[in-house]
């Protein structure tokens, strides 16, 4: 292919495609637009979306947009030929804090039902379909709008009820969302509060060891399954296990495992005598330490959770690692065999240097989506006890406190955290890697 | 035969692999059997030493298999004399079958262990060489051990928690032995009611519906994608080709609420269809760069003459590219499958109606105290077992299209 676009090109002008070249591109373009479109409107949309709503007084209750409702019942009988009844349409405006703009309502009377009397004056009645208009109406505002009805000799042999044809309400109401009311309300919030400092430490600690934890717990894993053994691959499988489990399977079971109560590990190490009273791994803010003279408090939760990421995510890091090991020639181990090295000094001087590319590079994604993880934490502690993370920090902003702009605004802070560590990486990492 | 440090460091590693198989494997005794001990740990590093030193006493030439023998039944009587003939802490009439085994395992693995270590490796002065080998094989040893407990332990947990009763484990933690008299509705309890009361039949086909759809739409856009930026030349291609993986890198966290908003407004949160819009959006731009970079190695000769046989681009695509990236297009599709399968935060906040929730949110719903720990459990395996099954039937697949994917650029 790539012959036959130079010889369109030698015949075009150089600065012009040829014709091959642009129906070629016409075609790349053509294949790559659904994809466009929909990353457009899933990821980079919302993307945007997100910095708008963080400018909104926003809360979860306003996604409900206010609407107006319409009620209809009969009152009266309507049993022989030219009685007549009243249809009352009971109105109301669902919202508690939001008035509907002009609001009406459209109805369908059944066949054999006239109006007699006067109606409302803002209502209007062709044929049998009665429309009303009310205008602006307030919020909590509730009123019924009364027709007076007359019924004929086809309606009483066969009564209809009216609310076999549903009303129809229109209206708009101002939607937070789309109108053009800002404030800065949301970011004033989240950077006073005394929490926010707090978040942020805590989830570059746990991006930072979770990262470092899973890379080196990664690099053992596979220095144990460089050299081939029986029952090697079985092993491989296996220790792919937990980044393969679903999270929810994996975190829970942790929970689990480390219950203080009827945690397995609790009972393990009491019957060992590791330990006097249970640990609440996941419950535990901090317990003083005593090293060398010196009382530091060290994060229990924290440090459980960020064992938790690097058991769960090792064997990817590990997978890379051993795919990089088993493509360094061995010549060069046998070489520095015969020269007299050393196990250690072959791994410091032979493998390490060139497993540096790889580190470097899972250290970079790595670093990346720890900082993005939200669902371990969430379900491992919720972001109690000193582990709530900016992601989780997101969730409850938005969810638990109900506040959708606030957690817009520390999601915010997420990504912008997150654009400077990656211009950080992309300016001092190596080039060729990658 | 001089006494050197290879004798000493014989001695160390019987000691330290008396010490490790006497916890690992009262452990899991424990475990297994229900009894309670407290595992006689020094005196199995004691009986690991002897046979260190009897190992190592003699140069590598000179141990026979009478030795070899000879070492096991040291280990056998040394642990028996410093336990007072309890060697697990236990006296040997309280299920005895199981410390049988249990000490057979102890003494097979501490004498094997130890003789693989000091294999080779006379006991007089090591040089420097040497030294590192035995610590390296130590080391391993140790890796390997370690690593199988780390992982094995909560899966092993899991699977035996789904079985048991919340009463029985609260009164011991440490009890997993399955009670088989009850029958297998017995055992299986847990499953049964997940079933037939918690509707874990419509989670799993819920799970599934959206999990195949999420591959085909995802293949379905991303092979087209994948195939210009591999082969067709165009304006943004080089850019194109490496900025798409940073898609990758938006935090979902991020997206969840716009989504959140905008799925409300348009009747599309409570929904597997919104799901089924959102899982192929975020797995298009990952499995787009993991088959360029495959289509790239494709050699285009084969295309050409396709292409010079009268067969049109998509006639190329279909009947030559395709056909030649089955592997690929397997490992992308099991790599998006899993992605989908095990998706937590979508499917937590848009799915409310119990009869479309999948199995992520299914399992958290039973996270509460009124549902019995087992039945948590239980659902974890349900929600694990056919994504692993799955993994490893085509394990090797999957291991190579991600490295090769992603590795190399």
């Amino acid at each position: 292919m790539t012959e036959q676009t130079d010889r369109a090109g030698a015949v075009a002008p150089p600065d012009r495609l040829g014709p091959m070249a642009r129906r070629e591109m016409g075609l790349a373009y053509g294949m790559l637009l659904p994809t466009f479109a929909i990353v457009l409107a899933i990821v980079l949309g919302p993307l945007l979306a997100n910095f708008w709503i963080s400018f909104k007084p926003v809360g979860l209750g306003d996604l409900r947009p206010a609407s107006l409702f319409v009620n209809e019942r009969i009152r009266g009988d309507l049993e022989e030929p030219g009685a007549t009844a009243t249809l009352q349409y009971r109105l109301r405006n669902s919202s508690q804090d939001k008035a509907i703009h002009a609001a009406g309502f459209t109805d369908t009377l059944p066949d054999g039902l006239t109006v007699t009397g006067e109606p409302d004056e803002r209502c209007k009645v062709t044929g049998q379909v009665i429309t009303c208009f009310l205008g602006d109406i307030e919020a909590r505002h509730r009123e019924t709008i009364e027709v007076e009805v007359t019924a004929d000799a086809a309606y009483v042999a066969n009564p209809v009820k009216p609310r076999d044809s549903e009303a129809q309400s229109s209206g708009t109401s101002d939607n937070i969302l789309t109108n053009f009311e800002f404030t800065l309300e949301n970011f004033a919030r989240i950077f006073s509060s005394s929490d926010f400092w707090s978040v942020l430490r805590v989830t570059l600690y746990y991006t930072v060891f979770g990262t470092a934890g899973a890379l080196i717990v990664g690099l053992f894993a596979a220095q144990l399954l460089n050299s081939a053994f029986r029952g090697r691959s079985v092993l491989r499988g296996l220790f792919l296990f937990p980044y393969v489990a679903p999270v929810i399977a994996v975190a829970f079971t942790w929970i689990v495992l480390l219950d203080p109560f009827s945690g397995t590990l609790n009972s393990i190490l009491r019957q060992m005598d590791v330990i006097d009273g249970p640990i609440n791994f996941f419950g535990q803010r901090s317990v003083p330490l005593n090293l060398f003279g010196l009382t530091i408090d060290f994060p229990v939760a924290l440090s459980t959770v960020i064992a938790f990421e690097a058991w769960r995510y090792f064997p990817l890091s590990f997978l890379f690692i051993l795919a990089r090991m088993q493509s360094v020639s061995s010549e060069m181990y046998e070489a520095a065999e015969i020269d007299g090295a050393t196990p250690l000094q072959q791994f410091w001087y032979i493998s390490l240097p060139q497993l540096v590319g790889i580190l470097a590079v899972l250290f970079l994604l790595r670093f990346i989506w720890t900082f993005n993880k939200f669902d371990d934490i969430f379900l491992l502690t919720g972001g109690a006890a000193g582990t709530r993370t900016l992601t989780v920090d997101v969730y409850e902003q938005a969810f638990a406190v109900s506040n959708l702009g606030a957690g817009a605004a520390v999601a915010v802070v997420v990504f912008v955290v997150l654009l400077f560590f990656s211009l950080v990486f992309f300016k001092y990492s190596p080039k060729d890697e990658g | 035969m001089r006494i050197g440090t290879g004798f000493f460091s014989g001695i160390a590693i019987g000691a330290i692999w008396g010490f490790v198989w006497m916890i690992v494997i009262a452990i899991t005794f424990m475990l297994v059997s229900g009894a309670i001990t407290r595992p006689p740990v020094g005196a199995a590093a004691l009986a690991g030493a002897a046979a260190g030193a009897l190992l190592t006493v003699l140069v590598p030439e000179r141990r026979t298999p009478g030795l070899q023998i000879g070492a096991v039944a040291l280990i056998m009587i040394v642990l028996a004399l410093a336990t007072f003939g309890a060697p697990l802490g236990l006296p040997l009439s309280t299920v005895p079958l199981y410390q049988i085994v249990a000490i057979a395992a102890i003494v097979g693995m501490i004498w094997l262990s130890t003789s693989f270590c000091m294999k080779a490796i006379s006991g007089g002065r090591l040089s420097r060489y040497h030294l590192e080998v035995v610590f390296i094989r130590l080391m391993k040893g140790l890796g390997l051990v370690f690593f199988t407990v780390l992982v094995a332990l909560p899966f092993y947990v899991m699977v035996m928690t789904s079985l048991k009763s919340q009463q029985s484990l609260i009164a011991n933690p440490l009890d997993f032995s399955l009670d088989f008299a009850q029958g297998p509705a017995g055992l299986f309890r847990s499953y049964i009611e997940l079933f037939s009361t918690y509707h874990f039949g419509t989670f799993l086909a819920n799970s599934a519906i959206v999990s195949v759809a999420t591959v085909i739409i995802t293949l379905f856009f991303a092979v087209p994608g994948a195939y210009a930026v591999a082969r067709l030349r165009f304006p943004g291609q080089a850019l194109l080709s490496q900025s798409i993986l940073l898609i990758y890198m938006v935090p979902a966290i991020v997206l969840v609420i716009p989504l959140y908003a905008a799925f409300s407004q348009l009747g599309l949160r409570n929904t597997l269809t919104g799901l089924m819009i959102v899982y192929p959006a975020t797995t298009i731009p990952v499995a787009l760069y993991m088959l360029q970079g495959y289509f790239r190695g494709i050699p285009s000769e084969l295309e050409e003459a396709g292409l010079m046989d009268g067969l049109s681009r998509i006639g190329v695509i279909l009947k030559i590219t395709l056909p030649l990236s089955l592997p690929a297009l397997a490992s992308v599709a099991l790599y998006v499958f899993m992605i989908a399968w095990n998706e937590f935060l979508f499917a937590f906040m848009f799915l409310d109606n119990v009869d479309i929730f999948t199995l992520s949110r299914g399992v958290v719903s039973l996270n509460s105290s009124e549902v019995p720990r087992q039945h948590l459990m239980a659902g974890a395996v349900v929600a694990t077992i056919p994504v692993l099954v799955i993994f490893l039937w085509f394990e090797r697949f999957l291991v190579s299209g991600l490295t090769a994917g992603s590795v190399k650029g």
